[in-house]
């Protein structure tokens, strides 16, 4: 039974917003967990963070960036086309519980992931800020559906086209400097991540990331998204995606994210070169 | 032990492709080694069959040239033919029992079960008919069963076979499986050249023909609890989840690049056909040293994988000596014959990577053999001073999987063992009370047809529960 796609909105020039037919995983879905996808018979499997759910309508809603041959060929799809396998939910939901006063940061389509864990904090009666980033303006989103559950939204551009300029870092240490908070939760790029991670950790903030692996199965069975956290290693389909950021051996995580770049661009190369590639005659 | 008789692709061409190394009996042969047979009275080769096979009946029918009666006596008994025929261990089963491998050799009960599945196959495809009327002859005192609903959770060996025995005889079953394809490790495990994979489609087919139904992308425990499938008017449940977490060394180095569990090894190249890349879209990396530390089927086939992906060199590393390895006979002699290395009595201690975290060198111990374990077997004891170094790109663990803890932490009552397997007595039944487990998931890895024997007996407790 392949899923139907019922909305299809870009959000950016390489952000695309999927509402999806999906009845049993919009009922059971919360902050934090993911799906995984197969597009069609030869296709890959790929996770992607569940940033909607309407039970009532029986649908999900995806927010990916086009990075590779499968996010690509995804974007590709229109209102009606059909995904044919989705699994989920997946993964461990967020569940933090009230902590007083969290600050959230989203870089990048990650931004995305961060959206229904600010709803879940708000609803669990969290004191809400939020801190977004992205390259440019044109690559900001979700913005005004962020600004009305956070008081305090600061939007960051790497060329100041939008919001101030910089990095996330930089309002984070103001604000960490200037006061106390008791949580703080980050989605984004691994290196931005990492960073953020570093500067929490010297205020002794306690910090969730949202690790986002290669997976393949995504049940526990292969253990190829496996990570060190203090020193275990721990798979991050089922015992995470969210950890604490200052466990994480950084490190290990970004060469094993390394594992198949080039293997990714062949896959691009090839799914571009189409009409002359015999691979998909 | 060589099945007599049988042509094989030769190990040169073979190692260039996935198409599957034994060729299997053409009808001659069949019918000549069908001759072969005693028809005992008192069959002691039914003994060694877990699933009850009547033996001497399907091959005196080959015997008769009746092909398709033959198939119809194994279907009897056993759904998936055409996957035991070629992957059961028939020389501790079947063929171990057969009077005539006192003398001499044994009956080829496997080659002949798999001539007569893939007769049908090839020639006379179960039509939608020949299953109704499967259904209805099992199916004759069906009344109590009718509507009532079973969910079998996991599509491997064990809940094709209790889900097929419970759909023939009338029950509304359901089996309900995570990944986007049926078949467990019969489908990502047990490579193509093995066992192709258009067998188990087929043989999946026939089960969804004769009345089960099979809901994919679903994970017990997360699409659905056992609790809300209740909810959902099931009355009973088969947990035959299987042995799918992967264990790991546990060394220093293991999570480098290029160490593979080989349940994500297999994964990639038999569900996901990296070795198709990029006309399909997984990837998968592999060394021109390949290493893999084991010495199960899981490592004979990780082994044999590796050569046909274009692995200059690849080793078995295991700790034991040969007398000790668990791997089927003949897989390790196609694995010999392929070009494999074997270093045994050898144990990794460490794993040495470059400084972008890929696999370099493998630091092993050599072992000697010490007295029996729990297991029966020697035990491996490390020789002092004989540490070496071993160049290497890729790692493959294939050293055994445990019962994954998805579903299972979702039920608190559940009896489990301490290494984690469900608790189930002689008919399958577990703590509680409308819950059967089978297969890998209650005895730790085992084997495909244990599974299947399992998958039985389960289905035959559940209907004297569900008719009372």
């Amino acid at each position: 039974m392949p899923f139907r796609i019922v909305e299809a909105k870009r959000l950016s020039s390489i952000t695309n917003l999927f509402q999806i037919e999906a009845a049993t995983i919009a009922k059971k879905a919360r902050a934090g967990q993911f799906i995984v996808l197969r597009l069609d018979e030869k296709g890959e499997r790929i996770p992607l963070t569940i940033t909607r759910r309407d039970p009532a309508k029986g649908t999900i809603t995806i927010i990916f960036q086009e990075v590779g041959k499968t996010t690509k060929k995804l974007a590709s799809l229109k209102k009606g086309d059909k995904i044919q396998d989705i699994i989920g939910p997946l993964g461990k939901k967020t569940d933090f519980g009230y902590v007083g006063k969290a600050i959230f940061i989203g870089g990048g389509v990650g931004v995305a992931e961060i959206l229904p864990v600010v709803e879940y904090a708000k609803e669990s009666g969290n004191g809400i800020t939020v801190i977004i980033g992205a390259r440019t303006k044109e690559l900001v989103i979700l913005e005004e559906e962020l600004r009305k559950l956070a008081p305090r939204l600061i939007v960051m551009t790497d060329d100041g086209s939008h919001g101030r300029k910089g990095l996330v870092t930089t309002p984070l240490k103001e604000l960490l400097t200037a006061e106390k908070f008791d949580l703080a939760y980050c989605v984004g790029p691994d290196i931005m991540m990492k960073v953020t991670c570093d500067v929490t950790k010297e205020f002794k903030l306690k910090t969730l990331v949202s690790l986002d692996s290669n997976m393949v199965d995504a049940t526990g069975m292969c253990g190829t998204c496996r990570v060190s956290i203090g020193g275990a290693t721990k798979f991050v389909c089922v015992d995470g995606p969210e950890f604490e950021g200052h466990l994480v051996d950084w490190d290990l995580f970004l060469k094993r994210q390394k594992r198949f770049v080039n293997e990714e661009k062949k896959s691009i190369e090839c799914n571009e070169a189409n009409a002359q590639c015999r691979c998909r005659a | 032990m060589q099945v007599p008789g049988m042509k094989k692709q030769e190990p040169k061409g073979r190692i260039r492709n996935f198409d599957e190394v034994a060729l299997g009996y053409t009808e001659e042969e069949a019918i000549k080694e069908a001759k072969r047979c005693l028809n005992c009275k008192k069959p002691l080769c039914v003994l060694g069959c877990p699933v009850e096979i009547n033996i001497p009946g399907f091959i005196t029918k080959i015997k008769e040239k009746d092909f398709e009666g033959s198939i119809k006596v194994l279907k009897d008994k056993n759904s998936l033919p055409a996957v035991c025929g070629r992957i059961c261990p028939q020389e501790d089963q079947c063929e171990k029992k057969c009077v005539l491998g006192k003398k001499g050799s044994p009956i080829n009960i496997g080659t002949l079960e798999r001539f007569a599945a893939d007769w049908e196959i090839k020639y006379h495809p179960p039509s939608p008919k020949a299953s109704a009327d499967v259904r209805r002859s099992f199916n004759e005192s069906g009344q109590k069963r009718e509507g009532k609903k079973v969910a079998v959770i996991g599509s491997g060996p064990a809940g094709l076979t209790c889900a097929a025995d419970l759909a023939k005889i009338g029950y509304n079953v359901t089996i309900f499986e995570s990944l986007h394809k049926p078949g467990g490790v019969l489908v990502y495990g047990i490579p193509n050249f093995r066992l192709p994979k258009n067998i188990i489609d087929l043989e999946t087919d026939y089960i969804q023909s004769l009345g089960a139904k099979l809901e994919i992308n679903f994970l017990a425990g997360k699409s659905s609890t056992i609790e809300e499938l209740r909810e959902d008017g099931f009355k009973a449940f088969f947990i035959a989840t299987g042995a799918g977490l992967p264990y790991f060394l546990g060394i220093e180095g293991e999570n480098f690049n290029g160490v593979y569990s080989a349940n994500e090894f297999l994964t990639r190249v038999n569900l996901m056909k990296a070795y198709r890349f990029p006309e399909y879209d997984t990837p998968i990396r592999i060394g021109d040293k390949v290493g893999v530390i084991g010495a199960g089927n899981v490592a004979m086939d990780s082994a044999r994988c590796a050569l046909r992906l274009g692995a200059k060199e690849v080793t078995i590393i295991y700790r034991r000596s040969e007398a000790e390895m668990p791997a089927r006979e003949d897989e390790i002699e196609n694995a010999r014959e392929e070009g494999v290395r074997f270093e045994l009595l050898t144990n990794p201690i460490r794993i040495f990577g470059d400084d972008k975290g890929w696999v370099k060198r493998m630091k092993c111990m050599r072992n000697e053999l010490g007295a029996p374990d729990e297991s029966g077997r020697r035990s491996p004891v490390p020789i002092k001073g004989s540490e070496f170094i071993m160049d290497i790109d890729t790692i493959v663990c294939a050293i055994g999987q445990g019962p994954n803890p998805l579903l299972l932490a979702t039920l608190p009552d559940l009896k489990l063992t301490k290494k984690g397997n469900i608790v189930a007595d002689e008919s399958g039944r577990s703590s509680i009370q409308d819950v059967w487990a089978g297969g890998d998931i209650v005895t730790g890895a085992a084997t495909v047809i244990e599974a299947m024997g399992a998958g039985k007996k389960v289905a035959r407790s559940i209907d004297e529960y569900l008719r009372k």
